[in-house]
């Protein structure tokens, strides 16, 4: 393995590693930078990178949830009647 | 110091929010709905202390883990304390052929995730041990940065950092076994 294949590696283990924090938007601009750099040019990385991307967004879009109207009358009332003893 | 006569208008945005992440806490609904109810209760008494400006969002989700924890947790007679296997890394994107599929031009991931219905991410996420959906929730779901899920949970940032790698792994494998009992994923082997 010659010294820039061992560097390349080097780099895409680093590069998965923090996938998970550039997703999360826990990364310093520095390292995004890079990091962004490392995927543009390595289309094994970027692949996974996509993929946990994509699946982050399945996830969140997959349950959300509408608070029953019911719900909301019960706490309206519960508070309403909560602001009332405060007041007496 | 927050206005309490603005209370209903300032957290009424985040009530879906809220009772969605009270579904996936208390897996039902009717404990769901008393969950976010104690939790617009105790927040409506408490807004005077809340600092106008700070994170409104954050401070309600930190009173709806706390009334979880305190009170649904305490019901059970056997608290959730399991913990989790060690699963591997991008478990799921390496079941679907990985790397080797990428190359040969196929996207059977984004196939498979996009397969995937409200039901089967609702019931991954609920398969996982309490102290790992919840953090998972916080982030995969509400968006929270690590250190205000820290804030929420009460746990250091360390911890918070734990919980999200080992249970989005788990949540991964358990998406995984949706799609092999749909047949959308091949039992594979390896």
């Amino acid at each position: 393995m010659t010294r820039d294949e061992q560097q390349d590696e080097l780099d895409c283990r680093e590069a998965l590693h923090r996938i998970y924090h550039f997703l999360d938007g826990e990364l310093t601009a520095d390292r995004r930078v890079e990091i962004e750099a490392h995927l543009n040019g390595c289309s094994p990385c970027l692949s996974m990178f996509g993929f946990e991307a994509e699946l982050r967004k399945v996830v969140a879009c997959r349950c959300q949830e509408v608070a029953p109207t019911e719900l909301r009358d019960r706490i309206a009332q519960a508070i309403n009647h909560e602001h009332d003893q405060a007041a007496t | 110091m927050a206005d309490q006569a603005r209370f209903a208008e300032d957290t009424e945005q985040f009530m879906n929010s809220l009772y969605s992440a009270a579904l996936r806490m208390t897996r039902n609904r009717a404990d769901a709905e008393d969950l976010v109810q104690e939790t617009y209760l105790k927040a409506y008494r408490a807004y005077g202390s809340f600092k106008a400006g700070t994170n409104l969002k954050a401070w309600l989700y930190r009173i709806l883990t706390n009334t979880f924890i305190n009170q649904y947790r305490a019901k059970r007679r056997h608290p959730d304390e399991t913990d989790l296997e060690e699963i591997e890394d991008f478990y799921l994107f390496r079941r679907l052929g990985g790397l080797e599929a990428a190359a040969a031009g196929r996207s059977a991931e984004d196939e498979v995730l996009e397969s995937f219905t409200d039901e089967d991410v609702k019931q991954a996420i609920e398969s996982l041990p309490e102290n790992f959906r919840i953090t998972v929730l916080l982030s995969d779901v509400e968006g929270f940065s690590y250190k205000e899920i820290a804030e929420i949970t009460d746990v250091p940032i360390g911890t918070v950092m734990s919980r999200l790698h080992r249970g989005r792994r788990a949540l991964q494998k358990a998406l995984h076994e949706f799609g092999e009992q749909h047949g959308l994923v091949g039992a594979k082997s390896g």
